[in-house]
Parts: C-alpha cells; structure tokens; sequence
C-alpha cells in the first residue's frame, strides 16, 4: 500500500541516482575499460590487452611505491591504534576545560593536509626550527636531511600523518570509552583493582572492537596516503623519485602531456586489490556497530 | 601534550608576522615577532593570486555544500520513508560504493569531467561530490529515527510525500544535516588530489593547489608561505570553533555508522 504517486520517490532520488552512475558505478567500469588501453591526455584510447599490467609487474617506481605503502602501514598502525587510545583516557576524566582539549586536539585534523605538511615542511627544513635548534644545542653539527633523504621523508610523512590522526582517533575512543559501563569500573574497584588492572580488565576488553575499526581506518588511510608525501617532496616523490606512494604514481600519470590513462588505471585497479580487504573487514565491523 | 598539537600552527602564524629584517634561520629564533607585520600577506597576495585562489574554493565548497544538502536529503527521505521498486537495489549499490576508496576512481573520474567539457573548470572540480554517497546514507539513517506513527497519521490527514518532507522530516534530521554540511564544507575546503588534477591553469587554481604552487615554484620566503597557509588555514579554524558541538556529534555517529 504507498500513499504517494508511483514517481514522487524517483523524483527524490533522480539527483542521488544520476550521481550514483555517473560518478561511482560508471567510473568503476571505465576504470576497468581503460586499464587494458594506451589512453593519454591527449588522445590515444586502443585497447593494449595486458600491456600495461605487464608493465604493472616491471615497474621499479611501483615496487618503491608498494614497499613505502607497507612500511607507512605497518609504522601507522601501532602508533595511531594505541597513542589516541591513551589520550582518550587521559581527557576523558572529567577535566576543566574538557572542550578545549578536544578542540585543541581536533584541529590538526580539520586543517587541509597540505596546510599541516607545509608547516611541517618549514619545522624540518634544513634551516628551519628542528634543524636550528638541534645545531644550537650542540646535538648535531650538519642539519639532518628530513625532507631529501629517502627513509627520512617518508618517516617525516609518517610522523606528520600520526600528528594530524591523533585527534580524529582520538574522539572515536572518546565515544567508544563513554559506554564502557561505570558500574563496571566501580565493582572492579571495589574489589580492589588498581587503575592498570582497570585498563587491563576493564577498559580494554570495552574498546576492543573500536581497537579493530581504528586499526583498520589507519590500514586504509595509510595505504592512500597522497597530500602529506607530495607536499613534503614538493611533488617530486623525494630523491629519484623513490617516496612516491601509490596514489602519487596514479595522479602522476593522469595529467600533462607525459601521461598515461591508461596505466593509470591499471595503478588504480593495484590500490583497488591492496585495500579491498581492510575496506571489506571495516564494512563488516560497521554493520556489526550499527 | 597540548603543546604538541597547537604550537606548529602558532609556529606558522608567528612566522607569517615576522618582517624581512627578523632573522628566522637562527637557532633560537624568537616565539614572537619582534616588529609584528602584515606585509606578507600583502606580498604573498602579488606572488600569487591567493585571494582569487580562496574565492575558488569558497565557490567549489558553496557547490559542494548546497548539493549534498538538497540532494541528500531528498535521496535520504526517499530511501528511509517511501516503499518503491528498487529501493533494495539502490541501496545496495549505494553501500556499495562506500568499499571503493575515492582514488581508484579519480583517473575515470578524470575522464568523464573531461568530456562533460568540465576539464579545468571550478564545475568540473565540485561536480563528483556535489551528492556524496555516504551523505545519502547518513541522512537516510537519520530519516529512519523518526517514529513511523508520526508518517501514519500525517498521511490519514492526506499528506503528500513532499509535506512529510518538510514538516516532519526536516525539523527532525536538523543535527544531521547541520553534520552533512559542515563535513562537506571541510572535506570540499581542504581537499587537494582532485583539484590538482582537474585545474591545470594556475589561475583556476583552488588554495590548497595554490599553496602547494606557491610552494613548488616560488619557495624562496617561509614567511610568504606561512602566510598563505594562514589563509588557508584561519577560515576553516573558525568555522569548526563556530560549530564544534555539532562538529563532534558527527564524528562520534559518522565513525560508527559511516
């Protein structure tokens, strides 16, 4: 029984609709289409069959690029699963000023990436605040190469991506710790369980499976990381091009009269497999939450 | 620890109100300027366009925010309160786009703005997010709060699908869509691979894109940079001061839900 005419709802979602096609399910095919073609900004489009996947497998640029996806990966994940999660607890107590903390901590993250990488870009320049310091201190006596040596950038990029997730994490902890049950808090006290004990018993079994939707989130956020690498390396990818991460190779070869559509596409079909399995377990364990 | 978060940016803010004659390189430059001055502003302004530059963005994100509000809105009553065929169908596939990360996408994405004629255009920039699919799905999970009694007895008293949007939809997903737009503002404001991909002419730039050529091409002064950034960066503070209850209501329903 509907208590409308048979179009209104179509009416409704006609705008949604033509975007949904036009702009996630028609591009998701074409992605597909045009990884088997020579397609270039300007022109070009001949299907090439398996060309450029050959190419996918002899690529040293990707090669560089998927290693610095796992290290960035592998750096992230602890450090953004448990840091925010400490942070949670020590804010969550009822403080003064509780408002401001959060704020404080959120801003990192509502600033653009290339706005927080600049900033950083002049922290960490050779003759910038860290390097000045650290000469007038005594501590080393050359700047350290932060942003031109070629693991040093891309921890750089690490540490910078930490600092801005800090505080998104953080708040998602925030909500999870709120229903974590006081009345459990309390008997664990009563029975005499020090505050480690409370983490450990308490707190912890109540944000394990925040624990594993963070973790996530982080996977696949690392694996995407684009503006914070390409700010810092000013868009060069660092020395030799080898601090590309895999979504820098895709913009790198979808513009300009160097590019490649084509192989582009076929780089972004390789983001598609590396993160398909985290984004699948995040949709599982939000149907869970929800 | 608070320290940590908030003093890069005073860093920045300090460095952009320092004149030419202030030392920045040594090694203990002061915290603050000692002959605090806005020329840099002024003169990053005649390196580059950067207030057109803001004026670009604020039309992109004025696009971005307008689209998803209406259009996720009507999406999301139509999905949550009106039975159609397809509705199933529709859905699902627009959960399943949310397993698709953006950037598989962008080279297609790419194409298609291309040969809408849109290629270097603010348009062809605020055009694929203008309905963004997870704002059609949290306004309908915000439409599916609103008790089913409410809808019964406004059509017993014969009211239209579009009454019921407006009078008892609406006042009931204000929170939400306050969350819609403001994300949509932020992610439309901040965002930097899409626009540098679409924008090719530096005076069609956005400002993150306008940074990052600032940046790139001219990057003799910290001073000038770090007064663009400000530029960049003040706006997008204020707003988020302005609305950060809504802002952290968002967060804690969007991650779980989102």
């Amino acid at each position: 029984m509907t208590h409308h005419r048979w179009f209104t709802p179509w009416v409704l979602v006609a705008p949604a609709a033509v975007w949904l096609f036009a702009f996630s399910v028609w591009p998701s095919i074409n992605t597909v289409v045009l990884a088997f073609t020579n397609a270039k900004p300007l022109g070009g489009g001949h299907f090439t069959g398996l060309a450029n996947f050959r190419r996918v497998l002899d690529d040293d640029q990707l090669a560089d690029a998927l290693v610095n996806s796992v290290v960035f990966m592998l750096v992230c994940l602890p450090l953004l699963t448990v840091l925010p999660l400490l942070i949670a607890i020590l804010v969550e107590r009822k403080l003064p000023g509780i408002a401001f903390f959060r704020t404080a901590f959120y801003t990192p993250v509502v600033a653009s990436a290339v706005v927080v990488a600049l900033i950083w870009g002049w922290l960490l320049d050779d003759r910038g605040l860290v390097n000045g310091f650290a000469q007038w201190l005594g501590v080393i006596a050359e700047p350290v190469p932060f942003l031109t040596d070629r693991w040093l950038l891309l921890f750089s990029a690490i540490s910078l991506t930490v600092w801005k997730g800090l505080g998104y994490y953080m708040i998602i902890y925030l909500s999870a710790l709120g229903n974590v049950r006081r009345e459990l808090h309390e008997a664990a006290a009563v029975d005499g369980a020090g505050p480690v004990r409370r983490f450990w018993s308490v707190t912890l079994p109540g944000v394990r499976n925040t624990m594993l939707l963070i973790s996530v989130l982080v996977s696949v956020s690392a694996l995407r990381v684009f503006s914070e690498l390409y700010v810092l390396s000013n868009g060069t990818g660092g020395p030799g091009g080898r601090d590309m991460s895999l979504v820098m190779l895709i913009q790198l070869y979808s513009r300009g009269f160097t590019g490649h559509l084509g192989y582009a596409s076929a780089l972004s079909l390789v983001l598609l497999v590396v993160t398909i399995g985290p984004m699948l377990a995040l949709l599982r364990l939000n149907r869970k939450a929800a | 620890m608070l320290l940590l978060t908030v003093s890069p940016f005073l860093w920045q803010l300090s460095t952009s109100l320092k004149s030419l004659r202030e030392d920045i390189y040594t090694g203990t430059p002061s915290f603050l300027p000692q002959q605090p001055t806005l020329s840099n502003y002024a003169e990053v302004a005649e390196t580059i366009p950067v207030w057109s530059y803001a004026a670009n963005s604020l039309i992109v994100a004025a696009i971005v925010v307008a689209g998803n509000a209406v259009g996720a809105t009507m999406a999301g009553f139509a999905l949550a309160r009106l039975r159609f065929r397809g509705a199933k169908l529709l859905l699902g596939l627009f959960l399943a786009t949310l397993v698709l990360p953006g950037e598989v996408t962008i080279v297609s994405q790419y194409v298609t703005v291309r040969s809408l004629g849109l290629a270097d255009t603010l348009l062809g920039v605020a055009l694929p997010g203008a309905i963004g699919m997870l704002n059609v799905l949290l306004m309908r999970t915000a439409f599916q709060a609103i008790p089913s009694e409410m809808d019964e007895a406004a059509i017993i008293d014969g009211a239209t699908a579009w009454q019921r949007l407006r009078h008892i939809g609406l006042p009931n997903v204000r929170g939400m869509l306050s969350v819609v737009t403001i994300f949509a503002f932020i992610g439309a404001w901040d965002d930097f691979l899409w626009p540098l991909i679409v924008l090719t002419d530096p005076d069609h730039y956005t400002l993150t894109v306008g940074l990052q050529y600032l940046n790139g091409t001219f990057s003799a002064n910290p001073r000038l940079i770090a007064a663009g950034t400000m530029i960049s960066f003040l706006p997008i503070v204020v707003v988020f001061a302005a609305l950060q209850r809504f802002f952290f209501r968002g967060v804690e329903e969007g991650a779980i839900k989102g």
